[in-house]
């Protein structure tokens, strides 16, 4: 197949409106003229006309009368004593309005976890604005320069004289836990910052009667987000109104309110934030950062609105990078290929300190999702934190879950070569049975829908599987060798539910969304998730349209700034469409029952016999007895009569959703490779990605998502990685030396679909933001090691280099 | 912008951008893309690297920069990598330019659209004007020369996979045109 986007019989189902709507909650119309209905149609975006047009509000986009430019002096030592911090040639360059370092910033408090790890017994190390007396990481913030212009705060930071007295420093996690390593923190010797288990069934009692056993060492090595747009934040304090405005590029504009006032110690209504347009997160715009809360601290101070714009060197080292796990684990299984059981250990790096919300990555992800798509119901995995002098570590695309999906797809695998076995008979033999869910996994999860094996079964017949396996048999002409790899996977999405909160060390995280109805009939829909690619202005509407039943141009949707959405989490964790995408719907079906009830007012009915149509409320029945969605908007505002007793005027409403538990994605991405065994390149010759989640709202988007991930997740596999050396330096601090793939070095990818509605909310969707990353990067991973294993190779760990491939090659 | 200081000489720049003169005194080291973003008012331009590889700064050049473009009009150049006072002079067509005489979405703009060829909007004003400079040079490209022809552009969120649609787009509403 070469259509860019293959699409399966499974998706067309899917993609037919009349069969994809929302459940409203509203009776049955009697009669309508064939109703249109968007959820499930691929409606182009609302909001790219103004990207198309240069007219997105991006942060850098905007500039305040009268603003001082900041410039960060950064640790350029991984770890060392600061000696002395002389400022006095950097306060004399023309255009430096002020210089400040940690001794200078006075009533600031430490910048406050959201993820809380289990307690390791003596005090987390507190992250700190600005760093005093130690620097642990190269890029940590020492002091920020304020300047009249973005040159002269650049010349100035030049100027800031730092003395370092070196500290020997450790990069990698079996280092840093090894006797003799350099300590980073007080209190914890080991370098260890948690520790925490999964335990179920009986591991023990499995691997003593096992038959197999297969053990890997795995590296899921350390990668950057690289978001288009780097972080960057304007904050202006006002002192009369003792108030702060901020605009920042952020997923969590209410969090980043909230991180303010407590780092700053100002209540939180005179703190207004707004995210704008933002370029891109994966997760590297979620938390407060020191450098952000130095750019707040400096506005109030000066009494002058203050910017910064990461650049683009300054971002590889100080926005949070993401995986970076060392695994160690081991399955127990039979002669059939039927696991019983895995136990090990997992190292985490997290960085010189861990960042407010970056233990739940490995914690509430990794962990728990071991089992994937799998039944075995015994484990025993111990998951650690580990201190490192390195940039600390954050959720990137898929979060701790392409981990926990990378080491299992592996160990699946090996289990298939240990056996002779095939990897696509392994899977099924271990599969999850689509008519068991819910169900539980031995880490606590309660799976809430799936049907893993055909979704195999579609990915294999995309591929060509038994044909590329014939070929692969055959052997190629030129002597490349040819590889087929299959990964499923099972995500969490819909983060995160009160109800298994407390699991991942975090609060409930519910959402919601406020409609506004105009006295037109038109309506704004105000959120509390924050998009930055999604498409949630098209999507949402989507939602909307068809729970309103009026049309979708009549809709906007708005987030991201603080004072016009209601305070919500933001966008992250596959979240946003099954938990701010219900809590559309449920204010939709709130103001459709503000409208019947002023229907049947209006129409002199009873309540029970007034039916929403199209754009209208009538008696059951009777067209002649009817009112115009807008006319009831309009009637209800501009009021003729007076309100009685509790009655509210308008047909406004807020809901929020804070669903019964979170919603698993599944799917499986198969991949075909050539390997050059001369050169060792890698080539993905064959790409097929097929993805269940749920309900599909918007295919265009949906596959939006999918092929973005899966190119980061293909990119991670072949091409990227940030590198350390010994001393703590960073070696890939440009797109010289750190690879972010072009369009000629991204294969043609295709998609193709599986449908299991979520029962957790009343849409049936479940996320799809993180999927394209999960699966494909155990996908190549497989299919490298697949091509690779008959010539001797049978471990190797990513990303496949041709330099690693050749070298592993040469060894055989 | 505010400048670095009194002491520093500034130049002034005369060029004609998206159809209208502009001009504005700017210090030597101000780079185009500053210039086209911050002193005259054009943020449609991005800088997503400061250094040549993302191609989120690409403009359209005619007629200054360079000696051996006679002829050749709406070059594509990497904006952070120019001084603004290079560009004295030139002709330059930045993405605000890309949109039809009306207002209305470009040829490639409305690929873009039917294509889902953007997700967050930071890279797009770099493939538009790239994709616009291509088409002139190859109005029918295959997809393996539309892949080829935005391969010096990165974009972190769509894979590629509907840009390259929105190449083969965007040549099919062109000839339409021409057609039509």
């Amino acid at each position: 197949m070469t259509e860019t986007a293959g699409r399966t019989a499974a998706e067309h189902e899917s993609a037919r409106p009349e069969t994809a709507g929302p459940r409203t909650g509203a009776p049955e119309g009697v009669a309508h003229d064939a109703p249109e209905r968007f959820v499930g149609k691929a409606v182009r975006r609302k909001e790219d006309p103004r990207f198309l047009t240069g007219r997105g509000r991006f942060l850098e986009d905007r500039n305040l009368a009268g603003q001082v430019y900041a410039h960060f002096v950064r640790a350029s030592v991984a770890h060392a004593r600061i000696t002395g911090i002389d400022t006095a040639e950097a306060r004399s360059v023309p255009g430096v309005v002020a210089v400040f370092t940690a001794d200078d910033l006075e009533g600031v408090r430490p910048i406050p976890l959201i993820r809380q790890p289990p307690d390791p017994g003596v005090p987390l190390p507190e992250l700190r604005t600005l760093a005093s007396g130690t620097v642990r990481w190269v890029g940590e913030p020492v002091a920020v320069v304020l300047a009249e212009s973005p040159e002269a705060a650049a010349d100035g930071a030049e100027a800031v004289q730092v003395s370092y007295d070196p500290l020997p420093a450790v990069c990698l996690v079996e280092d840093a836990i090894a006797d003799d390593a350099p300590t980073l923190h007080e209190g914890f010797d080991d370098n260890c910052c948690f520790r925490t288990s999964y335990t179920g069934g009986d591991a023990e009692g499995a691997f003593a009667t096992a038959t197999h056993r297969v053990r890997r060492r795995m590296v899921n090595h350390r990668v950057a987000p690289f978001v288009m747009e780097p972080r960057g934040m304007i904050a202006a304090y006002d002192r009369y109104e003792q108030a702060m405005d901020v605009w920042i590029t952020t997923q969590r504009p209410h969090h980043t309110r909230w991180f303010i006032g407590q780092v700053l110690d100002m209540p939180e209504h005179l703190i207004r934030v707004d995210a704008g347009d933002v370029g891109g997160a994966f997760g590297a715009k979620e938390p407060m950062y020191p450098d952000e809360a130095a750019v707040a601290f400096a506005a109030r101070a000066l009494g002058r609105p203050v910017k910064w714009v990461e650049e683009r060197a300054e971002s590889f080292l100080a926005t949070t990078h993401g995986r970076d796990h060392v695994a160690d684990l081991e399955v127990a299984f039979d002669g059939d290929g039927v696991i019983s059981a895995m136990r090990g250990r997992i190292l985490g790096n997290m960085g010189a300190y861990l960042y407010p919300n970056s233990s739940g990555t490995i914690i509430g992800r990794t962990g728990p999702l071991l089992p994937q798509s799998y039944a075995f119901d015994s484990i025993d995995v111990e998951i650690v934190g580990v201190f490192t002098n390195t940039t600390p570590t954050g959720p990137y695309r898929g979060a701790g879950r392409p981990e926990a999906t990378y080491y299992t797809e592996r160990l699946i695998d090996e289990v298939a070569a240990e056996l002779g076995l095939d990897p696509a008979e392994v899977r099924r033999r271990n599969y999850i049975p689509a008519g068991e869910f819910p169900w539980q996994t031995p880490t606590g999860l309660e799976y809430d829908s799936g049907d893993y094996a055909a979704a195999l079964q579609t990915a294999l017949d995309e591929i060509d599987y038994d044909g590329v396996r014939a070929l692969q048999r055959n052997g190629t002409d030129d002597g490349r060798l040819i590889g087929v790899g299959i990964a499923s996977y099972v995500e969490i999405g819909g983060v995160t539910p009160s109800s298994v909160a407390a699991m991942e060390g975090s609060p409930g995280l519910w959402e919601s969304a406020a409609v506004t109805v105009h006295p037109s009939g038109k309506v704004n829909i105000s959120m509390g998730t924050c998009g930055h690619g999604q498409g949630h202005e098209t999507t949402f509407a989507q939602i909307a349209a068809d729970t309103l039943r009026i049309p979708y141009d009549d809709i906007t949707i708005a987030y991201g700034n603080t004072e016009t959405s209601p305070f919500g989490f933001g966008t992250f964790g596959s979240r946003s469409a099954a938990v701010g995408g219900t809590a559309v719907l449920r204010a939709c079906e709130k103001v459709v029952t503000k409208a019947r009830r002023w229907a049947a007012e209006l129409l002199e009915a009873d309540e029970r016999d007034i039916e929403q149509v199209d754009g209208a409320y009538q008696v059951s029945g009777v067209p002649t007895s009817r009112i115009r969605f807008a006319d009831l908007a309009s009637k209800t505002l501009m009021l003729m009569k007076p309100l009685a007793d509790g009655e509210e005027p308008g047909l406004d409403a807020i809901a929020y959703f804070d669903p019964p538990n979170y919603t698993f994605s599944s799917g499986t991405h198969a991949c075909v490779v050539e390997v050059d065994p001369l050169t060792g390149r890698v080539e993905v010759s064959d790409f097929v990605a097929v993805d269940d989640c749920g309900t599909v709202i918007n295919p265009l988007v949906a596959d939006g998502q999918i092929h973005g991930g899966v190119a980061q997740g293909i990119s991670q596999a072949l091409y990227e990685r940030i590198v350390y050396d010994a001393d703590g330096q960073p070696m890939t601090s440009s797109l010289m030396d750190y690879t972010v793939p072009t369009a000629a070095q991204t294969p043609e990818l295709r998609t193709a679909r599986a449908v299991s509605a979520s029962p957790v909310n009343p849409i049936g969707v479940k996320g799809i933001g993180e999927s394209g990353a999960i699966g494909s990067t155990p996908a190549v991973a497989n299919a490298v090691l697949d091509a690779l294993r008959p010539a001797g190779v049978r471990d190797l760990d990513m990303p496949f280099t041709p330099e690693r491939v050749w070298a592993a090659l040469q060894k055989g | 912008m505010s400048d670095t200081s009194a002491a520093e000489p500034r130049h002034e720049v005369n060029l004609v951008v998206n159809g209208v003169p502009r001009s504005a005194t700017v210090p030597a080291r101000r780079l185009l893309s500053d210039f086209l973003r911050h002193d005259l008012g054009l943020t449609g331009t991005h800088t997503g690297c400061e250094h040549g590889v993302c191609g989120a700064c690409t403009v359209l050049v005619t007629g200054a920069g360079r000696s051996d473009d006679e002829g050749v009009s709406g070059r594509p150049i990497r904006s952070c990598l120019q001084f603004a006072v290079m560009y004295d002079g030139a002709e330059i067509t930045t993405v605000e330019g890309c949109t039809r005489p009306d207002g209305e979405l470009g040829p490639v703009q409305q690929a873009f659209q039917d294509c889902h060829g953007l997700q967050c909007g930071f890279c797009t004003p770099g493939f538009v004007t790239t994709i616009t400079a291509y088409l002139e040079e190859n109005p029918s490209p295959s997809e393996e020369e539309a892949r080829e022809a935005i391969s010096g552009n990165l974009c972190r969120c769509t894979g590629y996979q509907n840009i390259v649609a929105s190449v083969l787009r965007a040549a099919e509403l062109k000839s339409e045109e021409v057609g039509g």
